[in-house]
């Protein structure tokens, strides 16, 4: 017993001040200035943005930025309200018809966002008497919507059909009439693995259970009109609901969620995370339509997953161990020793390259990756660039062997 | 056919041996965190393989009550009850 309410904290803060110091530590570092989708002026020095988020490269788009700009002047700087005291504009309505008319779905509800989405969903759907089952690997902001609602929360094996088909038997076998919640994400982001949808759905289906997909990381990535994996493996009519953002493809910040279930607009009615926070700015709704009408109207889908497979070749070829296959925007390396993935990332950054650190708990399998996510505003120079870089580095902290002179000639 | 409390906490020791790494001698009273020295992620992991042995859903809302082996024995037997 402590009277400290930070003493807990000292295990996390030791590792913290263990970390080095300077340019080198990765959660100190900002950007001075940003050039364009896939450049920033960091510690005085032009470096090659590869790890945004930004896979569509929309942050500087010439149309969304207009829509931005206009928004400003007309309607101000924010709202000031929930969108269910003075912060519903005619714009919030329109971006909501636009989700609808993306997803050819009948409902649609914006939130401020996508964490928020995924806590006010979950929570609110699933009362005390229901079950919500999510997949071992689910994103923090599921985690969160699970402990912050009064369900019963299961858990089952990353993408493990058997392991989730076992888990809905003995719900049912237990409580055959409860409301029970699958979630899964189209893509899981850390290395970039797609979620077997058309097992998982069939299976929570078979046991009566509604279905719930967060494709944060595959709106515009995947499906032929860019609405995610649940579009590209075919199995839209089997999901109830559908989770995004709009802080990743689409370039600014909001979150969604979209459906066809008859009574779904009770959920403004109920859903804290939606009534209780102030709406969107007006300049952000607009980039966000102009974005998702951009993306369904423009293919940037195979210059992205070209690029994607440039560094994921690239980097197993030098010899890397790799996280990733390239068959998603995400290109990682497996860096066994922490401290050298530590390493890793402060000496990219000295050398131009912003890559993401990933550490456990936020990796699965406890592993260390340096993780790169591409853009389709990428070049292929600037993945060349990366490539350079990260065999330079890798050579140098030893985690590839040097080319003989032999082996060059 | 139950099991008595005895041969559950057998069967969960069994379940440990593989996050055991340091062959820590197992009690009731052994704490997951403090001397298995395992993180909340594979406290889960362990939770998962118990189930299947089990037969039974344990639910992650309960795993903030359970930190030794002790009390998570004690839930499975109420689990079981309750099947
Ligand atoms: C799977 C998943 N869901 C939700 C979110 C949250 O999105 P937002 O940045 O809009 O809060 C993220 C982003 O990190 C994510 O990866």
């Amino acid at each position: 017993m402590t009277l400290d309410l930070f003493e807990k904290f000292n295990p996390i803060l030791n590792e913290y001040n263990s970390l080095p110091n300077g340019e080198a530590n990765p959660f100190t570092v900002s950007m001075e200035k940003v050039l364009s989708p896939t450049t920033a002026i960091i510690n005085g020095r032009e470096t090659v943005l590869a790890g945004t988020n930004n896979y569509m490269g929309m942050t500087f788009n010439a149309e969304c930025m207009e829509a931005a700009q206009e928004a400003l002047t007309a309607l101000g700087t924010g709202t000031t309200g929930s969108r269910m005291l003075n912060g519903t504009y005619n714009s919030h309505k329109r971006l909501e018809e636009t989700l609808k008319e993306f997803y050819g779905t009948k409902h649609a509800i914006v939130f401020s966002t996508g964490y928020q989405a995924n806590l006010g969903i979950i929570a609110t759907l699933a009362g005390p008497k229901d079950y919500v089952v999510i997949d071992a690997d689910s994103h923090a902001s599921i985690y969160d919507g699970c402990a912050m609602g009064n369900a019963t929360v299961v858990r089952f094996k990353h993408n493990n059909p058997e392991n989730l088909d076992k888990r809905l038997a003995r719900i049912r076998r237990d409580d055959p009439k409860a409301g029970i919640l699958v979630v899964l994400e189209g893509v899981y982001s850390m290395l970039g693995d797609q979620a077997p949808l058309k097992e998982l759905t069939k299976i929570s289906k078979d046991h009566n259970a509604y279905v719930l997909v967060d494709e944060a990381h595959s709106i515009g990535v995947f499906g032929e009109t860019g609405r995610g994996v649940a579009q590209e493996q075919g199995v839209e009519d089997q999901v109830d609901f559908i989770i995004g953002t709009f802080s990743k493809s689409v370039g600014t910040i909001g979150g969604y969620c979209v459906s066809n279930e008859p009574k779904f607009e009770a959920l403004r009615l109920v859903c804290r995370p939606y009534m209780f926070t102030a709406s969107l700015p007006p300049s952000v709704v607009a980039s966000a339509t102009k974005a998702l009408e951009l993306i369904a109207n423009t293919n940037l889908r195979s210059k992205l997953l070209g690029n994607s497979m440039r560094l994921n070749r690239g980097l197993s070829r030098v010899g890397f161990e790799m996280g990733t296959t390239g068959e998603s925007p995400i290109a990682a390396i497996i860096v066994d020793d922490q401290n050298t993935a530590i390493a890793f990332w402060g000496e990219m950054i000295k050398e131009g390259v912003y890559v993401n650190l990933a550490l456990p708990p936020a990796t699965p399998n406890r592993l260390n990756l340096m993780r790169c996510s591409l853009s389709a505003a990428h070049t292929f120079e600037q993945i060349d660039f990366m490539l350079e870089k990260f065999e330079l580095v890798g050579k140098r902290l030893g985690l590839l062997e040097e080319i003989s002179e032999s082996a060059l000639a | 056919m139950t099991l008595t409390v005895d041969e559950i906490f057998d069967q969960i020791c069994e379940l440990i041996k593989p996050f055991n790494k340091k062959n820590v001698t197992i009690s009731k009273d052994t704490i997951f965190s403090v001397d298995l020295e395992l993180d909340s992620l594979t406290v889960m992991d362990l939770l998962s393989e118990i189930e299947d042995e089990f037969d039974i859903t344990v639910p992650l809302n309960i795993l903030p009550d359970l930190e030794t082996v002790g009390q998570f024995t004690d839930a499975v037997q109420k689990l079981l009850a309750n099947k």
